[in-house]
């Protein structure tokens, strides 16, 4: 991992309007990326994680989405602010993405050769003889066995850790910049899962390849990433290095977070810590904390304004009226 | 872990249970029947008051075994004995009375309520067709103080009886799920998968309240679930499931600190744990390839073709599940011919 910063996210706000109100789904999210580091976005569903990640590259569908405001820099440029034809060069190609479910996100009536030969050519100077040639590098890379005789083959021909393989290999076959994997493994076996996260880990690391990983699992970014940031209704309440964060959590909802997880390697009769109440409709939220109702160390100020992110050195910053003076 | 141990009287005893769903013929005319053998020959019993946990991956038949114990699929084979009386034989009619006292908590609390039926209404189901069978006696009045209790047992306000099932979140629906289990005041629980669907700070909740609740009533649950770390918090005894047959069973501790059956070793290695340091220094055992699908009966142990420990009769014979250690079966030949 290097200091240089390859894509920075600056106050990204993204709104559905619908007819019940206004969602925010996003509400002013701000990290940096680093060249070759690994980034974990943990939260649980409907926390903004995968709407943050899709208004990166601008695949926010709109109607009902709108991104409301925010700044996307990736080397230089503001990803928001160009033409879909310049996006277009940079999706699939600088930036690419794995989804949570790979039988939806490969086309079942298309031969395995066409899809991932299609993307190359698309991005890359290659014939396509020399892309189906570089598509069987790829997949042999990740772990594909026979590759050459599988390529031609169709999606329902492959298990579903084989299809997220396959996805994989598709992903980095333009040696992207970011790898952004939003739930690579939730649909897959623990079995499965080790050896997907085995395969993200080790091509990325060749290639320096910097990736955002997206998943509600604690266990994953525990073992993937350098970095995390926790986010709760929209918003990023605490980011950190991996080791500090897990170590020392400061917001009162990383810590419930972190003890409501059953753990294997503390096995006890003692009852599991839970976090008391509902995550939040993010519909018309106020201008509050929003995890005060649910939270224990809730004081009166947090029913009336959102803390601003206070930096508490290495990396680490927390959103958090415990942390932050009041102005 | 729990440290109720449960009582020596047996609720359940599960004996070679096989559930082999047909799947249609081969070839054009008068071909060979296929089937999935989704679950050939588990053995297992529950005392009463404990805890066993179901472990494995998809398709490794844990749901099956659920089902088929429940009977509702007809098992192809095997007895089901709850409380000493065979379940596999008996009569529709008589099934329904020897239901009462076993109820399910399903995984997907969407699919499993009804969305035209209010949250009071379906809690108060079990109780209106037993009643209508003459099998329990309820007034219209004891039963509306039933739902009432039982809301308020799981956290639900009894407030929220006319509402629908849209307007609860899925943690809440699991609630009502739950309440609708104990409505009969059965004793034996099977939760298939009850908290996979949740977030992680409702997923806490949800098993502090079934751990509560055995506490309470003395319930005895089958527990299903495949997130081991979540199986190791509910259980006392855990199976361990692998291609329709278990593969290792024994107390939860025991299981965890001190794995026989390379699967077993396996599924542990791979489950990640929140914890950096943890992980950055594990070793782990990454298994080859995938499950192999149930579709035909293969002679030897189910898991060769993925083990790493494996020897020449593996691919010929099939390990019994016998007793390693006292408490604690595998089938494996590494620990008896």
């Amino acid at each position: 991992m290097t200091e240089e910063v390859i894509l920075r996210v600056k106050g990204l706000q993204t709104y559905f309007h619908t007819d019940e109100g206004i969602v925010k789904a996003v509400d002013g999210v701000s990290f940096d990326l680093r060249r070759g580091e690994t980034l974990g976005i943990v939260g649980e569903s409907g926390s903004g994680k995968s709407v943050t990640n899709l208004s990166i590259i601008n695949m926010i569908p709109s109607p009902p989405g709108r991104i409301a405001g925010g700044e996307v820099e990736f080397m230089g440029t503001d990803l928001l602010k160009i033409p879909v034809k310049d996006l277009r060069a940079i999706r699939g190609n600088k930036i690419s993405m794995i989804f949570q479910d790979p039988m939806t996100s490969l086309n079942p009536y298309l031969r395995i050769s066409t899809q991932m030969v299609e993307t190359i050519v698309l991005h890359q100077d290659l014939d396509k003889k020399a892309a189906k040639d570089k598509a069987i590098d790829m997949l042999k890379l990740a772990g594909i066995p026979a590759p050459e005789k599988r390529i031609d083959q169709y999606p329902h021909q492959f298990s579903g850790g084989m299809r997220q393989r396959v996805m994989i290999a598709m992903a980095l076959s333009c040696n992207p910049e970011i790898l952004i994997a939003d739930e690579p493994t939730s649909a897959l076996d623990v079995t499965i899962q080790a050896q997907i996260l085995d395969i993200i880990r080790g091509l990325t690391a060749q290639t320096g390849t910097s990736v955002i990983l997206i998943t509600h699992s604690l266990g994953v970014v525990a073992g993937m990433c350098d970095t995390i940031c926790v986010m709760y209704a929209g918003r990023i309440v605490e980011r950190g290095p991996t080791g500090e964060l897990f170590e020392a959590p400061k917001h009162p909802y990383t810590q419930g977070l972190i003890k409501s997880v059953p753990r294997l390697d503390k096995a006890s009769g003692e009852r599991l810590f839970s976090i008391r109440g509902q995550p939040p409709n993010v519909i018309d939220l106020p201008d509050c904390c929003p995890f005060y109702p649910r939270c224990d160390k809730a004081m009166d100020l947090c029913k009336r304004k959102y803390p601003a992110s206070k930096d508490l050195g290495n990396g680490h910053a927390v959103s958090c009226w415990l942390y932050t003076e009041a102005k | 872990m729990p440290n109720n141990s449960g009582g020596n009287e047996t609720l359940l005893d599960v004996k070679d249970l096989k559930m082999h769903f047909p799947i249609g013929r081969k070839g054009l005319i008068a071909g060979e029947q296929q089937y999935i053998y989704a679950v050939d020959g588990v053995d297992f019993k529950i005392r009463k008051g404990e805890t066993l946990g179901l472990v494995g991956e998809s398709g490794c038949g844990k749901s099956t075994t659920a089902r088929a114990v429940a009977q509702l699929y007809r098992p192809t084979g095997g007895s089901v004995k709850l409380k000493g009386a065979e379940l596999t034989t008996l009569k529709a009619r008589d099934l329904i009375a020897a239901r009462k006292n076993m109820q399910m908590v399903f995984q997907d609390p969407y699919a499993s309520l009804n969305p035209r039926m209010t949250s009071g209404d379906i809690i108060s189901e079990p109780m209106r067709i037993y009643s209508r069978k003459g099998l329990v006696q309820f007034s219209r009045k004891d039963m509306e103080e039933r739902v009432e209790q039982l809301m308020e047992r799981v956290g639900l306000s009894r407030f929220f009886r006319n509402r629908y099932p849209h307007e609860f979140s899925g943690g809440q629906r699991q609630r009502i799920g739950i309440a609708r289990a104990l409505a009969l005041q059965p004793e034996l629980i099977l939760c298939d998968e009850p908290v996979s669907a949740l977030d992680v700070s409702i997923q806490a909740q949800i098993l502090n309240l079934f751990r509560d609740l055995q506490d309470e009533f003395g319930l005895t649950y089958l527990f299903i679930a495949h997130d081991l770390a979540v199986i190791e918090y509910i259980s006392t005894r855990v199976a361990v499931m692998y291609l329709g047959i278990i593969a290792e069973i024994s107390g939860s501790g025991d299981l965890y600190s001190k794995p026989l059956h390379p699967y077993t070793q396996a599924l542990l290695s791979a489950a990640p744990i929140p914890d950096p340091k943890i992980e950055k220094e594990r070793k782990r055992i990454i298994l080859t390839g995938d499950v192999p699908s149930p579709d035909r009966l293969r002679p030897g142990c189910p898991f060769h073709d993925r083990c790493w420990k494996k020897m020449d009769k593996c691919q010929s014979q099939k390990p019994a599940l016998k007793e390693a250690e006292p408490g604690h079966e595998v089938a494996c030949f590494l620990y008896h011919d």
